[in-house]
Order: structure tokens, then sequence, then C-alpha cells
């Protein structure tokens, strides 16, 4: 139904930018073996290790592949809860 | 006179690595310099045939390998070209027939003598593949704007630099110009943003290279084709010439145009 409706207004993705994006994804996988079930699972990990020693919301850890050239890159972006509001609880 | 290598592999099989080596070999010799290909495709050999040379074989690879005959006994010579040279692959033997040090040896006994050896990789990432980019210079990937040979050949990539072989240079095969014009079709842009690798030429579908195939003779020998003067232009970058990439908006050209300007509609 939604790709119906998307086909009617003109918004449905060109096949060419389709098989850009699957290409992304597959590529990423093939060149560093991680699936998105094990960069979850990093990720889980990640916060448990991280919450010992400062305050993080697990609800605001993001985790990202990037490419650089043939390069593959994991981001976290991990952003800290402020001071103040640790000392008032 | 010291001949440099270069491998022409894909991962992927049917995207025209035999067509691009037999090519690249042709418009090389076009320009007078000694050149030798090497069918590295043992058991599924076909460099024979799309030079039309097929009728000429009397030793291979795995005989020259194995000393069954001496190297020049195996090069068959084009009558076509002065310089051009085929070593055909064995037909009835497999990969394990010839080892990485076996090319090796056979590439340092041409050298010398000849300007360049081109190798036919089979498809594939075993024995043959690691048999082909042994003695490499240079290796070329042809890949395909299509998701399974883009893949492929972002694994050969990996594959190369990690032997240390790279970096590869890439050759976007089949390009249909109108497919990518409608966004239906990866555009030579979206494929290198993807590999991430240096390009070295961009080919047109063109039905003139079926019927070169057909026939025996190399399309970069039809001064007319626009695959022809794709490889043509590869050949040229090779040499270390500054050869700009062709321009494939306009699906048919000049030709194209007027075609369809005297029938409307028409193929």
């Amino acid at each position: 139904m939604n790709a119906m409706l998307e086909r009617l207004f003109g918004r449905e993705k060109k096949s060419a930018r389709q098989a850009k994006e699957r290409l992304k994804l597959v590529l990423i996988h093939d060149r560093t073996d991680l699936t998105t079930e094990t960069l979850n699972l990093l990720k889980d990990d990640l916060i448990t290790a991280i919450s010992r020693h400062v305050d993080i919301d697990p609800r605001t850890v993001r985790i990202e592949m990037t490419q650089d050239g043939r390069q593959q890159r994991l981001i976290a972006d991990i952003p800290l809860n402020p001071v103040t509001r640790r000392r008032l609880r | 006179m010291a001949a440099k290598v270069v491998t022409v592999t894909s991962g992927k099989g049917g995207v025209g690595k035999t067509t691009a080596t037999a090519n690249l070999a042709s418009a090389l010799a076009a320009n007078g310099l000694k050149v030798v290909c090497i069918d590295a495709d043992i058991g599924l050999r076909n460099l024979d045939v799309v030079l039309g040379l097929e009728n000429r074989i009397v030793y291979d690879l795995v005989d020259v390998v194995e000393g069954r005959c001496r190297l020049r006994q195996a090069m068959i010579r084009d009558k076509r070209l002065p310089e051009l040279y085929l070593i055909p692959a064995a037909q009835t033997r497999d990969k394990s027939s010839v080892s990485p040090s076996d090319m090796l040896r056979l590439c340092d006994e041409i050298r010398p003598d000849y300007d360049w050896i081109l190798i036919d990789s089979p498809a594939g990432i075993e024995r043959g593949f690691r048999n082909a980019i042994a003695p490499a210079d240079i290796v070329l990937v042809v890949t395909n704007p299509e998701i399974s040979a883009v893949r492929d050949a972002d694994r050969i990539i990996g594959l190369i630099e990690a032997d240390e072989k790279g970096p590869a240079r890439l050759v976007i095969n089949r390009v249909k110009p109108a497919m990518v014009k409608r966004e239906e079709m990866l555009s030579p842009d979206d494929v290198l943003e993807l590999l991430a690798v240096e390009l070295i030429g961009i080919v047109p579908e063109d039905e003139e290279v079926i019927l070169s195939t057909n026939r025996g003779v190399p399309i970069v020998l039809d001064g007319k084709s626009k695959a022809g003067q794709a490889f043509r232009n590869i050949a040229s970058r090779l040499r270390g010439e500054q050869v700009p990439f062709m321009d494939l908006t306009e699906p048919n050209g000049f030709f194209g145009r007027i075609t369809r300007l005297i029938r409307p509609g028409g193929a």
C-alpha cells in the first residue's frame, strides 16, 4: 500500500538509489565481518563498560560505521550527563 | 625492454574480463608495442576465441610450465597485428596444474623481450586468481554497474590490497547511459564512491562487442565503435597518457540523434 502511494505521488526511490544504499550496507559487512546484530551487542557492552565509570544515558548513545576511502571506521557518539544533575540526585 | 605485467580480474564471471584483455592487448599492439597475452583460465579458456586464434593452438600454458615445449612454441602470433602473441590456457586440465611461482617464472622469461604482458584471470578468488595476480605490476578490476558485480569487485580489491598488489584500477564495463540518466542503473560515480578505488576506464554497452566476438576480431580494430574507443583510451592510460573520460551523457551520440530524426520512434 505504502509503495503504491509512493508510486502514485512519484516518490518511489529510483532503483539505482536502492542499489547504492543496499550495496553500502553489504560492503560494510563484507569488509568488516560485522553484522547489525554484532554491532548492537557491541553497543550494549560499550554502554555497560562506560556506565561503570561515568554517568550516561544509554538511549542517547549512537554507534555507526562510516567509510573513509577503503577504510571502515566505527564511530561512537556518547553524550555524558552533566555532573550537576548527578550531585542533585 | 622490460615488460609490465597487467592482470585483468573481476571476482564475478561474465563482466567482460576476456573482452577487456583481448582489446587492451590489441590496442597496445596496434600502437606498435610488443604484447603477450596469457589466458590463466585453465579449463575454461576463451581468450583464444575472442582473439580469433582458436584454430592455431598447438601447445598451451600447462605444456610450457611442465616443460613439454619451449616458451616460443606456445606463443601464437596474431597475423593481423605484428607483435601480438597469445599463450592459451589448457582446456583439459585444472587450475592446480599451474602455481603462482610458475607464473612468476614464466613472466620473468617473457619480460626482457616484450613491452606488455596481459593476463586474463579466471573468475573467483581461488587458485586461478592467485596464479593470475602473482606476477602483476598493475591489476585491473573489471566490473559492471550492477549489485553483484560491484560487491565481488570490492572483495577482489580487498584481496589485491592484502596481497600488496594494489592499488587496483577499475574498469566499469557495460554502462548504459540511457539507464543511468533515468536513474535505473548505478552511475560510474556511484560505483567509484562505493569502491573508493582509482578509475582507469568506463566502457559503454555496445552491441558491436558481440559482433566482434562472433567474428573473432577485437573491437578496438573497429574505428567507429564506442566500446572500441573506450578500450583504446584505457590502453593509452596504461601507457601513462592523460586521456579525458568519454562523455556518455548523450546515449547514442550524433548518429543516434540523426537516426531518431529520420526514423522517429524507431530503434
